[in-house]
């Protein structure tokens, strides 16, 4: 075991926690904003070290492998650049008096739990803290949902709370059917629980119960991950909460909830007798992205619009892990890190939008190009992106899942273009009314930090004009270890 | 193991889906807390049960707060606060008594067709409190969906999450991280239920969560 790693891993986990301690009794919203932003770039440095340096032996509670690092840096880069989005966020509501200071400091010290609720759970080699790690990082986006107090925001936090209570206690006792499904084989106690013991001896287990625990575990945190019928709860939180949360939620705890999901996946793939969890995964994520591609064309709220373009871009990315094989899923880690960003960036500039036009009705906003240039010409790159076109990063990743849809089940192809058509068309019908033609609403000019947003987008066009080939070489691996 | 510790555990176990049962029917708010009191009690000697049977003193802890802190402190918490907010006179049901019960029956049917015939392997006792467990999973859900207001609604989820609290003793031997982490993250939900519970209070002068839809983001 390297001390290098041993310390990063340290570093992954506390910077955060004491910085939410910290965070909560600090004063002052300079001060406080700016800690938030260095708590989170010393993380996403100590997750940059953590991959690069060698992998640590898997130990009874953590573990660090090719998988897991692929989430964690993306988690606390995404979680870095929003804490900057935030700072310049945050001083606009308590410039407007959307948010007191008191509010404020519970929001940072939130804000960072919930970075150390995420970190715990990618690094989580146990089966329960991983629960509980996931318990965590819910339980603080829904009192950060709720912080503005308004009726909406109430309604939202209630409603996800509730949908999310339920999911979090399907996954419990999906976690307890595990265990019951390796006691037998490995005894009891801790080891039964610990992941990297458990895949070991994966073959051996009741397969009818791992079958049961696989769907409770996949309607459990599948209600996380935003896929339909569980997803009620995704666009009233994203909408109704502050921005930098809805870039949170989108960017980093759908992944996070989809990354439990995978874990158990590769388990039951390790048991011959056991259910392919491959179609379950299909089957959720094209009624996801067909759903989804079709409320798109409903919606009247610019948050809400691109929050049920999560769930349709969550559902491509079930897709394609649950359709398996070497290329899609490449394709699906591919897309999830692209849609992550794209996705964020999209947020900080809605997030300042809205606060310029004081609503996020897209009836009330026009014309952004003219008006506010830089948001509105970075709104249009993340939209063009996030729709799936050439020359962004994402049209590549899903034109490998298509690709590989049609060589292998071609009648899978049809509802999965249909769903990016559909979906490609709301997108655009609305973006032309929000970003081009007569100028509607304030024209005040924007006081944003346009770096996180342009950094996202000049990553995802890298992307997809040239893929370095150690990032190739890694994702190929990874794929390969997902099966 | 001799037959009448099985069949004390079976008593136990199934007694708690009876009262499952009985909350389904209460249209009074304190009439339901007493039952859920009665709930986390029941499950407070079953889990204690368990604890004498499987020689595994760390669940008489689980017990014990099952006991004290479901048992005693949050009905009375609840108690009082549905005193202040004024509406221990509210009756709410979304269908009729009828066909809840009904529903529950068919769920409690369905969880123990499922579990018996999936965890043939696994040892009988572990198997059924894991079909009682499910069902009393199941029937709290089925009173959050039935239920409009939020007092009650938390109680399904109270009751639920006392199901679960079933299952993982009845896993033998599971590491005690689980149960800890399941008390745990009852009482942090009900800081936040508690809060949100306050603030709903604050901001509309009713707990029903219907009211709450009437202000959804996108019917303005």
């Amino acid at each position: 075991m390297t001390g290098l790693a041993d310390h990063a891993i340290r570093a992954i986990l506390l910077i955060p926690l004491g910085a939410a301690l910290l965070l909560a009794v600090l004063p002052g919203y300079r001060l406080t904003a700016r800690l938030n932003v260095l708590a989170t770039s010393l993380t996403f440095v100590a997750a940059l070290v953590l991959l690069l340096g060698d992998r640590p032996t898997p130990g009874a509670y953590l573990l660090v492998d090719d998988l897991n690092i692929v989430f964690i840096v993306l988690g606390t880069l995404v979680g870095f650049t929003t804490s900057i989005f935030s700072a310049s966020y945050i001083q606009h509501e308590l410039d407007t008096g959307r948010l007191t200071p008191g509010y404020l400091r519970f929001y940072h010290a939130m804000y960072q739990a919930l970075m150390f609720g995420m970190n715990l759970a990618l690094l989580a080699n146990n089966i329960g803290l991983m629960w509980v790690a996931i318990e965590l990082a819910t339980l603080t986006t829904v009192l950060m949902v709720g912080i503005y107090r308004t009726h909406e925001a109430l309604e939202a936090a209630w409603k996800y709370f509730i949908l999310g209570s339920v999911g979090i206690a399907l996954a419990l006792f999906g976690t307890i059917l595990v265990y019951m499904a390796a006691h037998p084989v490995i005894g009891q106690g801790h080891d039964a629980m610990v992941w990297s013991i458990l895949i070991r001896h994966a073959a051996d287990f009741d397969p009818s119960l791992l079958n049961l625990a696989f769907i409770f575990l996949l309607l459990g945190y599948g209600t996380k991950v935003g896929l339909a019928p569980l997803h009620a709860w995704l666009p009233d939180a994203h909408a109704e909460g502050p921005t930098p949360i809805s870039a949170v939620l989108s960017g980093l705890l759908l992944n996070v909830a989809l990354y439990a999901v995978l874990r158990f996946k590769l388990l039951l793939a390790a048991n011959p007798g056991a259910l392919a969890p491959g179609p379950l995964m299909v089957t959720m994520g094209l009624v996801s992205l067909v759903f989804a591609a079709f409320m798109l064309y409903r919606r009247r709220d610019i948050k809400r619009l691109f929050a049920y373009s999560s769930i349709e871009h969550m559902g491509i990315i079930a897709f394609a892990f649950g359709m398996g094989g070497p290329l899609a899923n490449f394709a699906g880690l591919l897309h999830m890190v692209l849609h992550s960003l794209t996705k964020s960036a999209i947020f900080f500039g809605v997030g300042h939008v809205a606060q310029v036009k004081g609503t996020q009705k897209m009836a009330d906003i026009g014309g952004l190009t003219v008006s506010h240039p830089w948001l509105g010409w970075g709104l249009v790159i993340g939209v063009v992106a996030i729709a799936g076109l050439p020359p962004l990063g994402i049209f590549m990743s899903e034109f490998l899942i298509v690709t590989s849809t049609f060589a292998r089940q071609p009648l899978l192809a049809i509802p999965l273009v249909l769903g990016l058509l559909v979906a490609l068309g709301a997108l655009f019908l609305r973006l032309n009314s929000v970003a081009f033609g007569p100028v509607r609403g304030n024209v005040a000019p924007a006081e944003a930090s346009y770096v996180p947003m342009y950094l996202h987008l000049a990553l995802v066009l890298t992307a997809g004009i040239y893929l370095p080939p150690p990032l190739v070489e890694w994702f190929r691996h990874v794929a390969a270890m997902l099966g | 193991m001799d037959r009448l510790a099985f069949d004390i555990a079976h008593l136990l176990a199934g007694g708690l889906v009876l009262v499952s049962f009985m909350m389904l029917y209460q249209d009074r708010l304190y009439a339901l807390l007493n039952i859920f009191a009665l709930h986390a009690l029941v499950l407070a000697a079953s889990v204690a049960w368990q604890a004498h049977m499987q020689d595994a003193p760390h669940l008489y802890v689980t017990a014990g707060i099952a006991f004290v802190f479901k048992g005693i402190v949050i009905p009375v918490a609840l108690h009082r606060m549905i005193q202040r907010l004024g509406i221990h006179r509210e009756v709410e049901t979304v269908i009729g008594v009828g066909p809840t019960m009904l529903a529950g029956m068919g769920l409690v049917a369905l969880s123990i067709a499922v579990m018996l015939q999936v965890t043939e392997g696994a040892d009988p006792l572990a198997r059924e409190d894991l079909a009682f467990a499910l069902a009393v999973v199941l029937l709290g859900l089925l009173m959050m969906v039935t239920r409009r207001n939020a007092v009650s609604q938390v109680v399904g989820f109270m009751s639920l999450e006392n199901g679960l609290v079933l299952a993982a003793t009845g896993a033998s031997g599971m590491p005690l991280v689980v149960e800890i982490s399941v008390a745990f993250s009852i009482l942090i939900a009900f800081i936040v239920i508690g809060i949100f519970l306050f603030r709903i209070r604050e901001r509309f002068d009713t707990v029903d969560v219907h009211a709450l839809e009437k202000h959804r983001g996108e019917r303005q």
